[in-house]
């Protein structure tokens, strides 16, 4: 079985060569579907969004503004406000005194119908929050509509019934809220992640200041208005957009008692480090580089299609996602087979039609840092396959890759690349593997494939990682804690264990 | 500046030799602390004990070959000569011990929770065999005779505490998540790795014990940095360490200076977590600032007051063994 190398001139715009098939399974235009694209018509986008402070809509103090694109389309969407320093001081403060008006002092019960009432929102809203988060993030409806939003919203419903219940998660023990939290989070799941900060710090009765990522600001923004028509009291949950410094004078801000990020390791230790000295407390979801081991014994068709989801899923823009495709040797050759076989059909494209598999990279940033990697892992030797999709002329795109060939000690197996990027090693015998899948300075998730079920729970033990899918894989649920080990960060989210992260319980 | 302070010294001694004669020692000369006592010339000679850390099972010096020195309190002249010497740990002896620990490690977690339980029993086991010996030392530190057996006390119980702990906590962290899919999903704690500890200055014993047990029964390896005041009495303690079936590597103890060697631990990267109890505030800044070079799980404290930790409400509990264990959640899918 030889691999196609793509063509190194051009390593993200390939064509599907049309006369030669490029995998076993080539039924030439078969796979083409008819547009269906998701209709855009129903969803209200503002053309200029101010600062969520106090209940309020407010211009910036800063007087800027900045746009916001779609990835898909590089059109602009919206303007957004950028927020400076006095303007997170002005949400601090409404936060604070929210928590100490309002949210501290309200029974838990009451609490939690403001968060029910999110909840059903979400749900009423749910077509129109799925279309922007596609628009805006470039991930395709089909993945915002059936996950990001119903998860977003189960994440509440979930919580909102906490708030009045901690007496039985803390058994035994006293515990107290913390305060205002200062919240940060990225551009994979802008909606979702949101949720999952936002619906434990206010069940557990901390009020908020949430900072959106700089280039998906807009389902935040549509959080704040269903906020807002929720009548949660002035001040409990504050959003301001802005940059990387909009998010820095949040977490130095000296009234704010926690500090909860998501997104790179280089980011999370330095705000680990800008907090040092002072009380606030912290939880970070950081980066990963997950193993997903892939036995002999596993059901290999089922295991294909768990790979391709652990690493093709929202572009590959996953901090979890199976990035490292540890094999064993005897099974190598007929999985990369298939995988190629299985790539073929993945639909890249427009992001709001319902058959894409494969939506846009989420900011030209981001792209140039996954064509760097790639031409790194290139560059070391490493043998690139790429998808023979067609990508679009207008915005940000990269056809589902992956890399066989390549050591532990390559970039492309060892840094997070953040996009749809797979490095396939192999691996002979079990501890062989937890060896290589645990030799890295992540351990956020990894993936076990076999069909023996004492070797599920033998790997599972073994690898040092928050979550381990058994032939599964990107499988959340706020029931469930999600959070890593060593330098993927500290604290967990969803579960009774994730309330931790918002009480001080003695 | 020092050339000055010289000559106005040898210009004084000068003066004084003149003055009186004949001198009973040469001026400048430390005065005799103990006068020898000719009738000691028919008892036994003590045998000193050369105080060392505890590495990998091991009694050691620092490989820097520094010590510094600790003096017995006023009225304990009988047993310890009334300076003995210390080793001072060293940036090396933390990497050391730290090695020591992480080997250590996976032998630790994978025993059985009640084998853990066991081995921390016996740990009791052999300090109450020798209260007597702790309780001296403690003494010698300057406590009083019954503030120091309390303290065992409480020490000895404080170990049972965690032993019987041991294959307990694990019931009380996990979870059975009912997931919205046919999934089979539960989350269930784990060790992190090597944790480092900077115990209190006071109390010498309790103090090491309350902070290094509940890391150790969740699972993990400790290097532990003794108080400064007394760290005599964690040398004692270590033996009674050794003795036990505490595994090799398991706990480590060094002595030293916590302003010396608090920063290398925070910033060595095969150290996951810190327990810091140290007074100074910049010290702690510096432990968690350096900690974030590699996410570190960093717990700094304003040590509590000694009697605070004779307070079981407030010097033990599943919060202690909670603070140094991961979550680890798995999913499998359910059907046929």
């Amino acid at each position: 079985m030889t691999i196609t190398k793509s063509d190194s001139s051009d390593t993200s715009r390939l064509e599907r060569p049309s006369n030669k098939p490029t995998a076993a399974l080539d039924f030439g235009m078969a796979w083409d579907y008819a547009p269906a694209p998701e209709a855009p018509d129903h969803v209200r986008i503002d053309p200029k969004y101010g600062l969520f402070i106090g209940g309020r809509w407010v211009t910036p103090r800063s007087g800027k503004f900045f746009p916001t694109i779609s990835p898909s389309t590089e059109q602009v969407l919206a303007e957004v406000a950028e927020a400076n320093a006095q303007d997170v001081d002005d949400a601090v403060k409404a936060a604070r005194e929210a928590y100490d008006k309002y949210w501290s002092k309200m029974r838990g019960a009451d609490r939690a119908k403001y968060i029910f009432r999110i909840a059903r929102a979400i749900q009423e809203k749910a077509r129109e929050l799925a279309i922007v988060e596609s628009m805006n993030g470039g991930k395709p409806i089909k993945e915002s509509r059936d996950v990001d939003v119903p998860l977003a919203a189960a994440h509440f419903f979930y919580h909102a019934g906490w708030a009045d219940k901690l007496d039985y998660a803390f058994q035994g023990r006293r515990y107290r809220s913390l305060g205002v939290a200062g919240q940060i989070i990225p551009w994979n799941f802008p909606l979702l992640m949101a949720a999952w900060k936002l619906a434990p710090a206010l069940a557990c009765g901390n009020t908020v200041v949430l900072k959106p990522a700089e280039t998906t600001p807009l389902t935040a923004l549509l959080l704040a208005k269903i906020i807002e028509e929720a009548e949660l009291p002035p001040g409990v949950v504050n959003i301001v957009t802005g940059a990387g410094e909009t998010g820095f004078a949040l977490v130095n801000h000296p009234d704010v008692n926690k500090i909860a990020f998501t997104g790179s390791t280089g980011v999370g230790k330095k705000i680990q480090r800008a907090i040092a000295g002072t009380t606030k407390r912290l939880t970070l979801e950081l980066g990963g580089k997950a193993a997903n081991v892939v036995f002999a014994d596993a059901p290999i068709d089922q295991a294909v299609d768990g790979i391709v989801n652990g690493i093709y899923f929202n572009q590959g823009h996953v901090c979890c996602a199976g990035s490292r495709l540890l094999v064993e040797e005897s099974v190598h050759d007929v999985i990369v087979r298939k995988l190629r076989d299985r790539m073929a059909t993945l639909r890249l494209g427009d992001p709001l039609d319902k058959n894409t598999d494969v939506g846009a990279i989420n900011s030209k940033a981001q792209l140039a840092r996954i064509q760097e990697l790639v031409a790194a892992g290139e560059a070391e030797g490493c043998e690139r396959y790429s998808a023979p999709c067609k990508l679009p002329e207008k915005g940000f795109w990269f056809a589902p890759t992956f890399f066989t060939g390549a050591s532990m000690s390559s970039r492309v197996a060892r840094e997070e690349i953040f996009g749809p990027v797979l490095t396939i090693m192999t691996f002979r015998t079990p501890d062989e593997a937890v060896e290589k899948a645990n030799n890295t300075m992540y351990g956020l998730s990894a993936g076990v494939w076999t069909d023996k079920g004492a070797k599920i729970f033998y790997m599972a033990t073994k690898l040092k990682a928050g979550v381990i899918w058994g032939n599964t894989f990107n499988k959340f649920d706020p029931t469930s804690p999600f959070g890593g080990y060593k330098e993927s960060g500290f604290g967990r989210e969803g579960g009774r264990q994730g309330l931790s992260a918002y009480v001080e319980v003695e | 500046m020092e050339p000055k302070t010289k000559t106005r010294a040898s210009a004084a001694d000068t003066a004084e030799r003149e003055s009186s004669a004949p001198p009973p020692t040469r001026t400048g000369d430390a005065p005799i602390m103990k006068p020898y006592d000719a009738a000691k010339i028919d008892t036994r000679v003590r045998v000193n004990k050369a105080y060392k850390m505890f590495v990998n099972g091991a009694f050691v010096r620092s490989e820097s070959g520094r010590y510094f020195q600790v003096k017995n309190a006023p009225e304990q002249e009988d047993a310890d000569p009334e300076t003995v010497n210390v080793p001072r740990g060293s940036r090396k002896d933390v990497r050391d011990a730290v090695l020591a620990a992480k080997n250590a490690w996976h032998g630790w977690e994978k025993r059985t929770a009640y084998n853990r339980g066991q081995i921390l029993y016996r740990l009791a086991e052999v300090m109450e065999s020798r209260r007597p010996e702790l309780t001296q030392s403690l003494v010698r530190g300057g406590q009083t005779d019954a503030q120091a057996a309390a303290e065992v006390d409480a020490s000895i119980d404080r170990v049972v505490f965690y032993a019987g702990f041991a294959d307990k906590f694990f019931a009380l962290l996990a979870s059975s998540n009912p997931v919205a899919g046919p999934h089979f999903n539960f989350s269930v704690p784990e060790p992190m790795g090597t944790i480092g500890v900077v115990a209190p200055d006071r109390p010498a014993l309790l103090g090491l014990v309350s902070t290094i047990l509940p890391v150790v029964t969740g699972g993990n390896t400790v290097v532990a940095l003794a108080g400064e005041r007394d760290p005599r009495t964690a040398i004692v303690w270590s033996e009674c360490i050794a003795t036990s079936d505490t595994p090799a590597g398991v706990i480590n103890i060094l002595t030293g200076h916590a302003k010396e060697l608090s920063t290398h631990f925070a910033k060595h990267r095969e150290v996951i977590g810190i327990d810091a109890w140290i007074v100074d505030a910049d010290l702690r800044k510096a432990v968690e600032a350096d900690g974030a070079d590699n996410v570190k799980r960093v717990k700094t404290h304003v040590p509590m007051d000694p009697e605070a930790w004779t307070d079981d409400r407030k010097a033990q509990g599943l919060g202690w063994i909670e603070r140094f264990l991961e979550t680890k959640t798995v999913w499998h899918p359910v059907g046929l």
